[in-house]
Parts: C-alpha cells; sequence; structure tokens
C-alpha cells in the first residue's frame, strides 16, 4: 500500500504531518517517538522578531474541541533559522515553516530571512491566526489583500508557498481563487474558527485575549465541507486539517479533495496519535476500496453528476 | 523521558470536602518520579475530553510502584475522573515537568507551605526531605474545616500548622499569618497564586521555590499555552509551567 504523495516542494513518504502551533519545532515530540515516521512537520510561526504572545489563560476546553489564543508566540525567524532548524536537521524529514507578519514588509521579511536556509522545503503562508490584533487574519479575510500578500512572498521566496485560509469568511472559495491567481502553490485549510467561552465562576471571558480560536473534531465537518467546496474552484493542492483524530478521518479528508493532512488538537489528547494514525492508514485505505492515498484523493467528488 | 501508561486506579477515597484521593499502579517508572513533578490525565471516555488535566502526585509508594493523586473537583474534568471507579484504567502521561530540585540545594530545615489543592505535591516532597535528613515543618492553609486534609501526613514528617480562612480549624487568618514566625532555610511553596504572591514576598530575604499550576494544553511544552514571563530583564523572557516548571525558584517567574 502506498502511503506516498508527492506535493510542489514535498516528497512524502506519508500524508500525515503535525500542524503549526501543535508540535513546537518538534524537539518535545521527538522525545516521545521517532520523527521519520512522520510525512512532514509544519513548525510553529515565525515573525520577524521575537514576540511573547498573549497573557494567560490561552487555553481553553470545548465540547469536542478547544479554543486557543497563544499569540504566535516564537523566537523570531532568525533564532529559528539558528536554534531551532539544526535539531530537525537530524531528520529525513520535510519541513513547512509556517510565517506570519502585521504587516506585507514582514511577512516578506520572514520569507527572505528562510531563503538562507536550506532545511525548510516550503512556506505555510498564516493569513490566517485570529489570535493577534495584527496578526495576518485581516490578509485572510480580504481577497485581494490575500492576493497581494501571496504574491510578494512568492516573489522572494525560495520554495513553494502554500496558504493557510482562514474560515472566518463568507466565501472561502473567493479566497482561494484570489491566493491561486497570485501563484499560491497550494493551499492548507482550515486555521481556527473564532470563539468564546465564558468562565461562570469569574463571570468572564475564560481566555485573557478574551477570544480564541476553536480546533477539534467539532470544527471537522466545517473543514470538510470547506475543503470540498474549493476542491472545485481550484487546481492546486490542499494540505487538510480541522479535527483529525482518526486514520478515517484522513481518509475522508483525502476523499473531501485535501493531498495530505495536518494533525493539531489531537496531539494533546494523545501524544502519539500521528504514527498511531500512520500505522493505521493501510487498512483504512484497503478497507474502502483504495490502494493507494493517491488513490482516493478527491474521490469523493465522483458521484456529483449521478446524483443530480 | 515522559511515558504514556495506562494506570489502573488500586484505590479511591474522598478525604476532605470535594476532594478525592487515588492510588494508580503504575509498574517501575514511578521510582523515577521526583517531588514537584506532574502526572497529565486524560480524563475523559473516547475523547470527551480533548485536554488532558495536570495533576500533581501527592506521594510515591515504591513498595507497590503506585502513585497517590489528591485533586478537588472543581469542573467537568475532575468530575469525570472522580466517576472512575477502583479497577477502571486511566490514560497517563508521566513524569511531567520539573521538580524541585533538592539534590541541587544544601537544606537543613526546609518549611513548606501548602494551599488548599497545592498542598499534595508538598507531601511527597516532606518524606523526600525527612528521608535526606532534613528537618521538616509545615503550614497547610484550607478555606474551611471541612476541606482539611493530610495533617496528620504532615505532622508525622515534623511540626505541622493547620491554618484556615474562617479559624473553623487551628489557626484562623492566612498561612502568611504564620510564616514569618518560624525558623528555617529553605521554604517550598504551592497553592494559588495570591497565596504564592504573598508567601514569597513576606519571605523575600529566604531562598525558597514555588510551584504554579496554569490550564495546560500538550504538558510536555511544545504548544506555548501555559507560560509564564521571567523575573529578568531578557527581552520576551518566559519559562514553560509544563516543562521548565511547575517549579521555580522564588523570584525567578512573574506571578
Amino acid at each position: 500500500m502506498s502511503l506516498q504523495v508527492n506535493l510542489p516542494g514535498l516528497s512524502l513518504k506519508n500524508p500525515i504531518m503535525p500542524a503549526s502551533g501543535c508540535f513546537g519545532f518538534g524537539r518535545e515530540y521527538g522525545d516521545l517517538y521517532d520523527l521519520n515516521q512522520l510525512g512532514a512537520i509544519i513548525i510553529k510561526a515565525a515573525t520577524r522578531e521575537a514576540r511573547y504572545g498573549n497573557q494567560t489563560p490561552r487555553v481553553a476546553e470545548t465540547p469536542a474541541g478547544m479554543l486557543n489564543a497563544i499569540g504566535l508566540q516564537n523566537p523570531g525567524v532568525d533564532a529559528i533559522i539558528d536554534q531551532e532548524l539544526p535539531y530537525l536537521m537530524n531528520y529525513d524529514l520535510p519541513v513547512i515553516a509556517n510565517i506570519a507578519g502585521s504587516t506585507v514588509e514582514e511577512y516578506i521579511d520572514v520569507t527572505k530571512a528562510f531563503t538562507r536556509t536550506n532545511a525548510v522545503h516550503a512556506l505555510e503562508l498564516n493569513i490566517s491566526c485570529p489570535n493577534v490584533k495584527e496578526g495576518g487574519v485581516q490578509f485572510g479575510t480580504d481577497p485581494e489583500l490575500a492576493k497581494e500578500v501571496t504574491y510578494k512572498v512568492k516573489e522572494v521566496s525560495h520554495v513553494p508557498v502554500y496558504v493557510k485560509l482562514s474560515p472566518n469568511v463568507s466565501n472561502i472559495g473567493a479566497m482561494a481563487r484570489a491566493v491561486e491567481d497570485a501563484g499560491a502553490d497550494g493551499l492548507s485549510m482550515i486555521n481556527t474558527l473564532t470563539g468564546m467561552q465564558i468562565h461562570l465562576p469569574s463571570k468572564r471571558p475564560l481566555l485573557a485575549n478574551q477570544t480564541g480560536g476553536l480546533s477539534g473534531p467539532a470544527i471537522k465537518p466545517i473543514a470538510i465541507r470547506m475543503i470540498y467546496e474549493v476542491k472545485q474552484q481550484v487546481s492546486i493542492p490542499i494540505i487538510g486539517m480541522g479535527g483529525i483524530m482518526t486514520a478515517e478521518d484522513v481518509l475522508e479528508f483525502l476523499l473531501a479533495g485535501a493531498s495530505a493532512v495536518a494533525v493539531g488538537t489531537a496531539n494533546f489528547h494523545h501524544p502519539f496519535v500521528c504514527p498511531e494514525i500512520i500505522d493505521a492508514l493501510p487498512d483504512v485505505l484497503q478497507k474502502y476500496g483504495f490502494t493507494s492515498v493517491e488513490d482516493a484523493i478527491g474521490k469523493g467528488h465522483d458521484h456529483d453528476l449521478s446524483r443530480t | 523521558m515522559i511515558n504514556q501508561l495506562m494506570m489502573t486506579i488500586i484505590d479511591k477515597k474522598t478525604i476532605a470536602k470535594d476532594t478525592i484521593e487515588m492510588r494508580l499502579a503504575g509498574g517501575a517508572i514511578v521510582r523515577t518520579i521526583e517531588p514537584g513533578q506532574f502526572v497529565h490525565i486524560n480524563v475523559g471516555n473516547q475523547g470527551s475530553h480533548m485536554l488532558r488535566r495536570p495533576i500533581s502526585i501527592a506521594d510515591i509508594n515504591e513498595s507497590d510502584e503506585s502513585i497517590t493523586i489528591i485533586f478537588k473537583v472543581i469542573g467537568s474534568g475532575t468530575e469525570d475522573l472522580q466517576s472512575y471507579q477502583i479497577g477502571q484504567e486511566l490514560d497517563v502521561l508521566l513524569p511531567c515537568g520539573s521538580g524541585y530540585p533538592i539534590k541541587e540545594i544544601n537544606v537543613k530545615k526546609a518549611l513548606l507551605v501548602g494551599g488548599g489543592i497545592g498542598v499534595p505535591p508538598l507531601y511527597y516532597l516532606g518524606k523526600k526531605l525527612k528521608e535526606n535528613g532534613v528537618e521538616v515543618e509545615s503550614v497547610i492553609g484550607f478555606q474551611t474545616k471541612s476541606s482539611v486534609f493530610y495533617e496528620q501526613q504532615f505532622a508525622e514528617l515534623g511540626a505541622c500548622h493547620v491554618v484556615t480562612d474562617d479559624g473553623s480549624y487551628g489557626w484562623k487568618g492566612y498561612v502568611t499569618d504564620v510564616i514569618d514566625q518560624l525558623d528555617f532555610d529553605y521554604y517550598f511553596s504551592c497553592g494559588p497564586t495570591g497565596m504564592l504572591r504573598a508567601v514569597s514576598n513576606k519571605l523575600e530575604n529566604h531562598k525558597g521555590f514555588i510551584s504554579i499550576e496554569q490550564r495546560m494544553g500538550c504538558g510536555i511544552g511544545a504548544c506555548y499555552a501555559c507560560v509564564v514571563p521571567t523575573n529578568d530583564d531578557e527581552k520576551n523572557g518566559f519559562k514553560k509551567i509544563c516543562k521548565d516548571g511547575p517549579v521555580f525558584r522564588a523570584n525567578e517567574v512573574v506571578i
């Protein structure tokens, strides 16, 4: 059973990768298992300068999910390149660097900074973090701004660029088409949905940031719907994410049109979830009549004509 | 090295109001646990709770390779944890975090200062200190008489002073009303943030360690949910409570 998937810049031995922000820069999970088992890794967002992020509490549990408002805490792109990437170079593992910024210039600077390393195989352009006031989500909700930042990042990037879309929009297809027009090599979707929880004892929002991004199984149907919709409107590949817990979930994302997937919140629930999904995937593909991962991609769309 | 284990509940009892003591059998790994470390427990069934709950370790029982945890039922997670019965298994990550560095310090006389559900980790610490020949004195504070637990256990380690907010048991007032009358060379404190702040302010001329809590995500240092700023001049300096902590030198971090 072949789990191999080839995407721009990424030769994946399997389609499973941890999602940005849920896996740090790999070290902690690398202490638990061999990261070479993974298809790739998407590292925590990089900004030009170090950021401390939001005040705590930064996480809250919700039904079938969680809210987070970390606030793009990171040591800055130069420290990531010098102090974090060397660790990942010990592995035979494609690295996708997530980049964020407050301005187009910051996105350009972070992208340029990554050109000095060959340890990054693709960029994930984060225009969808809901947790910082000027953290890029303004670029992710306006197709014209999304197009501009994608175009400018593509101009200076030495590796393929996947644009991470926000679900906090009314027309996800328009956003996807806009970044495809601007030259995006792929999409990753979806980021978290903006939510809030009010803490009864204190009678106020539980998160210090008040709002946070909702993730986990609660958002999976939204992710599936958006990927299904976008798949019909663009021809660039999609890395799917949103509440994946099992190999069955992975197949659902493949059928909707994702070519690979990222696992986020589930890592907190069960730290060995990624290798366990990878182990379980061949049997699940076989059970539903597929002979490879490639074979399943987009197959959820084949029935449309017969239904109408 | 953190492990994921299925641990069997071998004992469970209510030891004070809403306060449950559970003993979990875990095998040889429990011998590697240091005082102040914690376990990260999947408290739900079939993923009903996405986030694990960090619970401090109150004691290690080497004879049957079990750990004792004590938790207060305060929300849906601890309610579900309480519903587990003797004989059932819990999915546990352990040992998590960095404990009290008792091997690296020269302590002769220790003061333990605990508040409420911050009291449990100080028990295993006190036991280890006493084993190492350290004189141990404890001040443990609770809201009211019905919340008091482990007075007898702490009394076996050395002098133990119980304080209640309402005076319904022991001294009336706060732990800070008692601690400055005592003689010690290191203090070790765990409890609510307000108490830790008051204790470290009052004992600012003493050497000590505090253990702090925060809502956690991964529990292993990857997600940056439970960070705390450091008290030095380093720009954006911070520590991860789940990995660098939960124990810190007094005044090392901003609480």
